[in-house]
């Protein structure tokens, strides 16, 4: 195989793809959100259960990619007991990695990422990133939705952030 | 601007002559790149098709040689360039077996042909409450430009649903040609499932009713051989980048009686005889639907795939690409878990999948790290997807430049990813 395809499937994306943690609703849950890519056709619904600001549990359903199933259920191993701006951070360090310049990547890899480090291939794979943000995207939806009070059913994936990656479906 | 002659059909080769595969692969230089170390296995043909040197050529020489604007100066360049672009025309008529020149209009594509009969057939014959008809295995481009012409006049799409082989229902069909059915789009070809729907019966059946039949092409007019008159259609469109032709360029064909009671669709240049500011008469047929400087490079390109595809013979080329598919039909069963989306009797060479554990994007990445292109995703035909239940399928679409050899490439990519995640 090759390198760039074993960067981008490595053996932890690989065992969360296939045996998801927190894979569940959550009753519990203070905030829920829907993520949707239209494009590959991923969902992901996203429950959080926050005490005061810290999370107490988090959880997630839906069916996607290895990567973003992967992607969110390593999102949740690696938010439990983190507070909301902690979480933020977090997605930001995360976001910097997959949307690296491949020949630095290795700059982007925090610390504080973490086993989230796995990620770091998919900068050479830009149609994927999409894949890889989607959870994290969601979440956010559901943090900012228990702040607001209101529910939060929209679709993260079409925010238009900095996910500038996201392209029209071409032709049939 | 001088109207070109009618001309016959052109007698196409015997399908007893099987093709040279490897002379036709000669003809592709883009076949003899690698990707990631391997070499190319093109199998995207239905979202665009790689292009012969004949085609580069045309477009190459055309700028060096003689490009002007068309249908402009009394210069030897302007006239040069206007009979290329005109002779595409009449490759293009013959290729349909239209009756006449005047019946074939330049567009960017078969979206842009769709959208311009929308436009103005649609929009001066479909009104409040009236229905327009379409087909569940729709691309979005005979869905949409429909539904915003719908929305507009208050009218109301329906779609005809298909069985669970891909086929469209025709009692179905027959139940939901009412007497206010104004216009039926229905796809030749399924670009996600590649069912070829019986055309013929079909326009016969929406013509007992009364109503006009618009064919989308696109996947159609590089796999089978497509003859306007014999299958009665008042409307024809498809791409020439699908047909080894430029992108940017496809043609709308329309009957001339229906095309002269349109109104016209874009206002410019070349689509008028004469304009003052109280009064502007349209210029006549095909040139009143080609306002502005039209794709010049682009009908040229395309006039010469249309002799690229008529010399080797489109029922070669169909017969070649029936036995990839059965080939190739054959070896993805054999993949455990592996499931194909469309199995209609009739169909062209699309092998559209799913697999168990496999999500087509994983399945799209690791086949193009073999150098096989494949396209994943919905196909922009995401009722097709809703209606197999599937959000996405990985799709393997053949053409006349592709082998068996391939296809136990893409067999192989296929079990090495089914080892990596299922």
């Amino acid at each position: 195989m090759s390198s760039e395809l074993r960067e981008l499937y490595q053996e932890v994306i690989l065992d969360h793809s296939k045996r998801p943690r927190n894979f569940r609703e959550l009753p519990a849950a203070t905030g829920r959100a829907e993520g949707y890519n239209p494009l590959c056709g991923d969902r992901a619904t996203v429950y959080v259960e926050l005490e005061g600001d810290r999370v107490k549990d988090v959880s997630f359903k839906g069916a996607g990619c290895s990567i973003s199933t992967a992607s969110a259920s390593m999102m949740t191993e690696a938010l439990k007991g983190k507070t909301r701006a902690e979480a933020d951070a977090l997605f930001d360090r995360f976001h910097r990695l997959i949307t690296s310049d491949p020949s630095r990547a290795a700059e982007n890899v925090a610390p504080e990422l973490g086993k989230l480090a796995a990620f770091s291939g998919v900068c050479e794979f830009p149609v994927r990133v999409k894949c890889a943000s989607l959870p994290w995207h969601t979440l956010r939806s559901a943090l900012e939705g228990e702040a607001a009070r209101v529910s939060t059913e929209e679709t993260e994936a079409s925010r238009g952030d900095a996910d500038g990656k996201t392209r029209p479906e071409g032709s049939s | 601007m001088s109207t070109s002659p009618d001309v016959r059909r052109e007698t196409r080769p015997s399908s007893a002559v099987a093709i040279d595969v490897a002379a036709v692969r000669r003809d592709f230089p883009i076949l003899s790149r690698q990707v990631h170390g391997r070499p190319l296995v093109y199998l995207d043909n239905a979202a665009s098709s790689q292009k012969p040197r004949s085609v580069i050529e045309a477009e190459r020489s055309l700028y060096e040689g003689y490009y002007a604007n068309v249908h402009r100066g009394v210069h030897s360049l302007s006239m040069e360039s206007t009979d290329a672009y005109e002779a595409g025309r009449v490759k293009a008529q013959a290729f349909l077996n239209a009756a006449s020149t005047r019946e074939i209009i330049f567009t960017r594509g078969t979206t842009e042909a769709i959208n311009l009969v929308a436009a103005t057939f649609g929009r001066s014959r479909v009104g409040a409450g009236d229905e327009v008809l379409v087909s569940g295995l729709e691309h979005h481009s005979n869905i949409v430009p429909w539904q915003m012409l719908c929305e507009e006049k208050g009218a109301r799409l329906r779609s005809v649903p298909i069985n669970d082989d891909g086929e469209v229902i025709l009692e179905e069909l027959e139940r939901l040609l009412t007497p206010r059915t104004r216009i039926l789009g229905m796809a030749h070809v399924s670009n996600a499932l590649g069912t070829i729907n019986p055309v013929a019966q079909i326009v016969e059946m929406a013509h007992a009713r009364g109503v006009p039949v618009l064919l989308d092409g696109a996947q159609a007019a590089p796999h089978v051989a497509v003859d306007v008159q014999a299958m009665g259609c008042d409307f024809y469109a498809f791409s020439g980048h699908k047909i080894y032709g430029p992108s940017g360029i496809g043609v709308l064909y329309g009957k001339a009686s229906l095309l002269e009671e349109m109104p016209p669709y874009q206002g410019g240049g070349d689509m008028i005889l004469s304009v003052s500011f109280e009064k502007t008469t349209y210029n006549e047929l095909p040139y009143k639907f080609e306002a502005g400087t039209p794709n010049i490079a682009g009908v040229v390109g395309l006039g010469a795939a249309l002799d690229w595809v008529t010399g080797i013979g489109l029922d070669r080329i169909a017969a070649h690409e029936h036995a990839l598919l059965e080939y190739g039909t054959a070896r993805l069963l054999e993949i455990p878990g592996l499931r194909i989306i469309g199995t209609a009797r009739e169909k062209a060479a699309v092998l559209s999948f799913v697999m168990d554990g496999v999500h087509p994007h994983d399945m799209g990445t690791v086949l193009d790290y073999e150098g096989v292109a494949v396209r994943t995703g919905h196909h922009c035909a995401q009722p097709v997807m809703e209606r197999f239940g599937v959000p996405a399928t990985t799709r393997a679409s053949l053409a006349v430049y592709n082998t068996k050899q391939e296809i136990d490439v893409l067999v192989a990519g296929i079990e090495k990813a089914r080892e990596m995640f299922a």
